[in-house]
């Protein structure tokens, strides 16, 4: 068989780095072919470069045996190419009909195309109507509009960037089902992801990128993910280990804490409660958008919420603001990195400074110590190897993973007794992720509770002593995380939005 | 096509050297105008940047003008940028300006004629609290019921002034005035004046007063944790919040803060330049201030600078005016130029020219 698209030789470089380097490739119709690659490995610039985002400097591309070069994301669509972002562009405000004919070049009446996005929906077993908010959908929902808007335009190349992030294990089983449906159709489908086992399931190709070049092909069915990630990463990863141990006294403690979201898309927290021990980690699952931010702010102090819903060692301090409860001994780490976990144009010292000040006595009667300040941004920086050319750069010059690291870093230098963390590898390649588990994992040895909020599964079955699930922001009763299937975890996840219809 | 980039870090040389070339460029650019309207474009530069210091003839008035006229810019500024900094916009510094003035003089006319060593001091905390009061209203209206701080001091500064119409015909109407507008002279009785401290330089209390606020402000911005949480919450809302910043405190403070600065100022002039309450009592050094607060980039430095710069084109304007007869409306697109030149090249701190070729292919 011809393939459809052919890549040959392709380089993009930015100031300072290598992007691409001779990425070189092909997809066969009908074809699921995986792109694999850490973080930085240059998968988002080469989709970039076939969807007519970025022009590459060097290299052809022929899609269908005809030279290929989109000079901007209309070509790309019409020569047949789409593609699914890993964030959403959609208007909340607005319903799902109205999101999909904002992305048309010539949309059709709308009554026209509701029937359209319904039969697309039905064909593909992507259950959507089309009538309703955006704002009012899961993450898993939303991801179907986007699935649907690319399908509106029958296209022959399908690129998904890491498309299952936000979905819970049932949503990924009705996305793998569509995605096999669409390649037995004929489309072929560029997947990217930094998911072994997934790409195992799916794809029948892969391509590995490190460091903008191409490290490796294989057929993801015959190797092992062990292999697949020894490519990736370049070196074997280590295993986060810990030894069993004891449960100890009680630190914190929530009780029927409700909360009423800031933003009106914001989710309510329903009668939340659960506790955590000395020397454990309380794993809580679940998809993005769940009440995860709006839980972390209520245990940050940002929500304040009844003094009783909280208990810390058995003091209520659900009415303490943030810097009350980081002097007691609890600890937070948001989700967001750039813009609430740290000021995206501060220097790392300046960012050391957010949390850092009472615990480290970073100021004196008001007066801040910088030269205190500058030495705990560059403890945090050699312990938890932050590459930074040093502690005067700003944190929106870090890479995600590395600003990560600094975040995550900052809050157990302080030696907090309770630690909260969002998502902390989220976008994080696989060797700093690998860190910060251990780092995370070595803080509960030490006797300090430890909640870790996250969407990957796989990491919380790995690091926590007890795993619950957080969905429509209710949390699931703790259970013990040793032998929990997949299966047990989407069912306490709430299970996929209309999956019946979906199954059927 | 040409596109601008973030540098990862702004440029220090830009940073010193912007201020630099925008003033030259502004002396070529004005230059050429000048000589279109067929000036002598040496002498009329001349006259706005060197005569108003250094003229044998002119100096001698216009040189103690610079501080009188910069005091009242730099004092107001610097409490300005405070807020600024924070993202909390207080536009309506004239008003403060004069509820300042009005407090101020008020508590001294209603002393009249005592000359009570403790007069002064009286009127200066009257003109503070009479600001930090007008300053309040926005503020407590942003923090309680939400509303935009900007609308609300804008507008009050039209209230303030109807309330100085008032007083200038009204209750403190001096009553030895024959019937004329305006209050009895401040400046010219013992007790109540803010007397030129060095006679022949226009150094007052308020001059004092400003300098005192730019060493204030400059340390407080980049030793003190106020001045670290009021750049946190201007720059990330979130992870001030997230650092036990509060918002609705810090939008009290900063609107405080620029409120009681705003009011010494026109206490200091009603005591002392001005004289006395006036229905033209103030000349827009609140708006002007504005302008002096982002010209000087929100730093206590740079707003000093800025407000000497900025009463040297105004004095050097008004000479180049009377000297040449250059027309006003040719000596304010000369100050436009001036205030273009140099917001244009403070951009080359923060982002770098790139040309970019075939990105629209």
């Amino acid at each position: 068989m011809t393939a459809l698209l052919e890549i040959e030789g392709l380089c993009k470089a930015y100031p300072g780095v290598v992007a691409n380097d001779d990425i070189f490739f092909s997809i066969a119709p009908g074809e699921i072919h995986a792109l694999l690659g850490e973080n930085g490995a240059g998968k988002s610039t080469l989709v970039k470069m076939i969807y007519g985002l970025v022009k590459p400097d060097r290299g052809t591309m022929r899609l269908r045996g005809a030279a290929y070069a989109p000079g901007a994301p209309r070509a790309a669509r019409a020569a047949g190419v789409a593609m699914v972002f890993q964030h959403f562009s959609l208007f909340e405000a607005l319903s799902v009909a109205e999101n999909i004919a904002l992305g048309m070049e010539d949309p059709p009446k709308s009554r026209d195309l509701a029937q359209r996005i319904t039969t697309v929906s039905q064909t593909y077993g992507l259950p959507l109507d089309p009538h309703r908010l955006v704002g009012d959908l899961s993450a898993g929902e939303r991801q179907r509009v986007e699935i649907i808007r690319c399908l509106l335009q029958d296209p022959k190349l399908l690129i998904m960037d890491e498309p299952t992030s936000v979905l819970t294990p049932q949503e990924v089983e009705i996305l793998f089902h569509t995605l096999r449906k669409l390649a037995a159709e004929g489309t072929a489908i560029l997947y990217i992801s930094h998911k072994l086992e997934e790409i195992r399931t799916l794809c029948d190709a892969a391509t590995i990128l490190r460091l903008g070049r191409k490290v490796g092909a294989c057929t993801p069915r015959e190797v092992t993910a062990a292999h697949m990630a020894e490519l990736m990463v370049g070196k074997s990863l280590s295993q986060p280990a810990r030894p069993d141990h004891d449960p100890g006294a009680v630190l914190l403690e929530v009780r029927a804490l409700s909360a009423t979201p800031a933003n009106p898309f914001g989710t309510a927290l329903r009668d939340i409660a659960f506790l955590v021990r000395e020397g454990e980690v309380l794993g809580i699952g679940g998809v993005a958008g769940n009440g995860q931010d709006e839980l972390l702010a209520a245990l940050s102090g940002e929500t304040r919420v009844a003094p009783d819903a909280i208990m810390f060692k058995q003091q209520g301090i659900g009415a303490l603001g943030p810097n009350a409860r980081r002097a007691l001994g609890l600890l937070c780490a948001p989700e967001e990195r750039l813009g609430h976990a740290a000021a995206p144009e501060m220097s790392l010292t300046e960012n050391a400074l957010l949390t850092g000040r009472l615990r480290q006595g970073l100021d004196r009667h008001g007066f801040v110590d910088w030269a205190r300040t500058r030495a705990f941004a560059n403890r945090i920086i050699s312990r938890f190897d932050v590459r930074t050319p040093g502690p005067w750069v700003a944190a929106r010059a870090l890479s995600g993973g590395n600003l990560q690291k600094f975040v995550i870093g900052r809050e157990i230098l302080q030696e907090p007794m309770v630690l909260v963390v969002n998502q902390p590898t989220w976008g994080v390649d696989a060797s700093a992720a690998a860190a910060i588990r251990q780092a995370l994992l070595d803080l509960a040895q030490g006797g300090a509770a430890v909640i870790v909020i996250s969407q990957d599964l796989d990491e919380l079955l790995e690091i926590s002593d007890r795993f619950c699930a957080l969905s429509e922001g209710r949390l699931s009763a703790p259970r013990p995380a040793r032998g929990l299937s997949m299966e047990e975890i989407g069912l306490m996840l709430g299970g996929a939005h209309d999956m019946h219809e979906a199954v059927a | 096509m040409i596109v601008l980039e973030k540098r990862p870090q702004p440029a220090q040389a830009w940073v010193i050297g912007g201020p630099v070339l925008a003033v030259l460029l502004t002396m070529i650019a004005g230059g050429a105008m000048f000589a279109a309207l067929g000036k002598d474009p040496v002498e009329a530069i001349r006259i706005i940047f060197w005569d108003p210091l250094f003229s044998e003839q002119f100096a001698g008035y216009s040189r103690p003008q610079l501080l009188v006229k910069a005091g009242p810019l730099i004092l107001i500024a610097i409490g300005l940028s405070l807020g600024f900094r924070a993202g909390i916009w207080n536009i309506g510094a004239e008003g403060q300006y004069i509820v300042g003035a009005l407090c101020g003089a008020a508590f001294g006319l209603a002393f009249w004629p005592s000359t009570h060593p403790l007069i002064f001091p009286g009127m200066l905390v009257a003109g503070l609290t009479g600001g930090v009061l007008w300053a309040m209203i926005p503020a407590l209206l942003r923090v309680y019921a939400r509303t935009n701080e900007i609308l609300v001091s804008l507008l009050l500064v039209y209230v303030a002034e109807a309330m100085l119409a008032s007083a200038a015909t009204g209750w403190l109407r001096n009553p030895e005035g024959s019937g004329f507008p305006g209050s009895r002279n401040l400046a010219r009785h013992a007790g109540t004046d803010n007397p030129e401290l060095i006679a022949g330089t226009g150094m007052h209390l308020g001059v004092v007063a400003a300098f005192v606020a730019v060493i204030a402000a400059h340390v407080i911005m980049t030793r003190h944790i106020l001045g670290y949480q009021i750049r946190l919450a201007g720059q990330a809302p979130r992870a001030a919040g997230f650092g036990g910043v509060n918002a609705g405190r810090l939008v009290i403070l900063c609107m405080g803060v620029s409120g009681a600065l705003a009011g010494a100022a026109g206490l200091f002039e009603v005591a002392g330049p001005a004289g006395r309450i006036s229905i033209d009592f103030n000349v827009g050094y609140g708006f002007t201030a504005i302008i002096v607060a982002f010209l000087g980039r929100l730093n206590p430095i740079g707003i000093l600078l800025a407000g000497l710069l900025m009463a040297l084109t105004f004095i050097g304007g008004e000479l180049a005016q009377l000297m040449l007869g250059i027309p006003a409306p040719a000596i304010q697109a000369f100050q436009g130029m001036l205030l273009f030149f140099l917001l244009a090249l403070d951009v080359m701190a923060n982002y770098r020219i790139r040309r970019k070729r075939g990105a629209l292919a």
